[in-house]
């Protein structure tokens, strides 16, 4: 048990054996969790808590190196990502959206627009 | 069952002038102003019967695409009749609706309230012509139809980390069977296949179909540039989506696996069977791209103007909404969500997530529940009486322009 979290319960889901992160079908904290699909399932670990519905490295991934999924990259590391870190915002950019990288890494919201009443 | 006895599956249809077949049997009131749209609720409101519609438009100065969606709409196979109601003085013209409805053999009328004496005598001939025309679409003939003579729409909204896993995967199993069954599935949103051009082009049925798509991903690609938005919200990122391109896998999934025909713009009937793309975002003109796509209804309104049945929303978040014209059945991955929102889910995908079935098993579950609502079941939302739509201003072309693009192919 971590943080009141029971790891034994604690599922990830690779999707294409290619794929250098999973997706959490649960909460995983840090620690051992199963890991489903993509043709290798077994026991693995969490470097740090992982949120439901976000991603863990199940390798070493360098800066400026592919993140994959389904197959396929969906953005580059900004830093070095280590097996069972948790892979977000705020180590990997869209090739594409820039404004993505500013948001909160936690709400996913914007700092981009003040809210200044008058 | 096997895909070819779900092939021989067929439910009574209602057949339109022109030999179209639909799976609803509706009367739509169609106000052509927003100063004519409480009169139009009001009619639909005094009827109070669940297959009688309002839809409208609510600028006074009209918009070429704003009407090739009303008009695609009072044609729609599901539309049996038509009560176009105009104030009188708008540029978006009630009678000129109705002469197009009634050319398509349906029952049609118009009023403007200008002529009749303001809104009380207005909703009181309104509601007369609506029962007159429900007693005449009680004779409407009847013709067996099934999965091969469907068009049926998919789109996403409210998408989380399951949407990618389990509800767009099994979406996309499901559109490959009525692919077989020699169906039309139609898939939307183009902004989210941005980071894909590759495997959208792989796709591609014929060089044709492949310039088309190239066109429009470069398109979307701009748009998106220009104004500084992707598809993808800060729900998205909290529930664990990191990049546009991650999101579009997710979504491009609902496509299945089959070759994609071409591209359909907004109230474009598909030229054939088969797998095609439905691109709903603003073609470039002289605002440039004008405002970005409003909503979840206004994408499903321009699926169901291309002809579409039915459509399927897939959401994980979870989401309430149907529309006019066509059912709306919501699938969700998300099993928490199922169980939260049961009431306004139609399908729960979740169990694909939970090792409990493969997606084909939940792709030929789907493929029941549609039978069971094309043959007239009530959708989720259908029961609760939700019957949105939105048509907004917007400029597009009528179909894909090639040239306009050549250079980035």
């Amino acid at each position: 048990m971590v943080n009141g979290m029971d790891n034994r319960k604690a599922k990830a889901f690779q999707i294409e054996p290619s794929d250098n992160v999973a997706t959490a079908l649960t909460a995983v904290p840090k620690g051992r969790f199963v890991l489903l699909g993509g043709g290798r399932e077994g026991l693995f670990d969490a470097a740090e808590d992982i949120p439901q519905g976000h991603k863990v490295a199940l390798c070493p991934v360098k800066k400026g190196e592919a993140v994959i999924k389904y197959g396929v990259p969906i953005g580059e590391a900004t830093e070095d990502i280590i097996a069972g870190q948790w892979v977000h915002l705020h180590c990997m950019k869209s090739g594409y959206d820039e404004r993505s990288s500013g948001l909160d890494i936690h709400t996913g919201v914007p700092s981009d627009i003040a809210y200044t009443g008058t | 069952m096997k895909l070819t006895d779900w092939k021989e599956l067929t439910w009574q249809g209602y057949l339109r002038a022109g030999g179209r077949m639909g799976i609803r049997n509706k009367t739509l009131v169609v106000y052509t102003v927003e100063c004519a749209s409480h009169v139009a609720r009001e009619i639909v409101r005094t009827v109070n019967r669940p297959d009688v519609e309002v839809i409208g438009f609510g600028g006074c100065t009209d918009n070429a695409y704003a009407i090739r969606l009303l008009c695609s709409l009072v044609t729609h196979p599901n539309v049996g009749a038509v009560l176009a109601v105009g104030l009188g003085c708008e540029y978006t013209r009630a009678d000129r609706l109705a002469k197009a409805a009634s050319h398509a053999g349906r029952e049609a009328a118009h009023l403007f309230i200008q002529e009749n004496g303001g809104t009380t005598l207005s909703i009181k001939k309104g509601v007369e012509i609506v029962y007159d025309m429900l007693k005449k679409l009680e004779n409407t003939p009847r013709a067996s139809m099934g999965f091969g003579d469907l068009v049926i729409g998919a789109e996403c909204g409210g998408s989380d980390f399951t949407s990618g896993l389990a509800g767009n995967v099994v979406v996309g199993k499901f559109y490959d069977m009525l692919e077989e069954m020699g169906g039309t599935p139609i898939f939307e949103e183009i902004v989210e296949a941005v980071g894909l051009k590759d495997i959208l082009l792989r796709r591609a049925a014929d060089e044709k179909a492949r310039e088309q798509l190239a066109c429009t991903y470069e398109k979307a690609l701009a748009y998106c540039k220009s104004v500084h938005q992707y598809s993808v919200s800060p729900g998205n990122f909290a529930g664990g989506l990191t990049t546009i391109e991650e999101k579009s896998m997710g979504a491009f999934a609902k496509s299945g696996s089959k070759p994609i025909r071409g591209v359909l713009k907004a109230a474009m009937t598909p030229p054939g069977k088969g797998l095609w793309l439905l691109d709903s975002t603003p073609d470039p003109h002289f605002m440039q791209f004008g405002i970005t796509n409003p909503n979840d209804n206004e994408g499903l309104m321009a699926l169901i103007s291309c002809g579409c049945h039915l459509t399927i929303l897939v959401t994980g978040r979870g989401n309430v909404t149907g529309s006019a014209a066509a059912p709306v059945v919501k699938v969700t991955g998300n099993h928490d969500t199922y169980v939260k929102m049961e009431e306004d889910m139609d399908f729960d995908a979740g169990p694909v997530l939970e090792g409990r079935a493969s997606p084909e098993e939940m792709a030929e579950a789907l493929l029941r529940y549609i039978a069971g609502i094309c043959g007239g079941q009530r959708t989720k939302a259908e029961k609760l009486g939700h019957r949105e739509f939105c048509i907004p201003y917007k400029y597009q072309d009528k179909e894909v322009i090639v040239r306009q693009c050549e250079r980035s192919i």
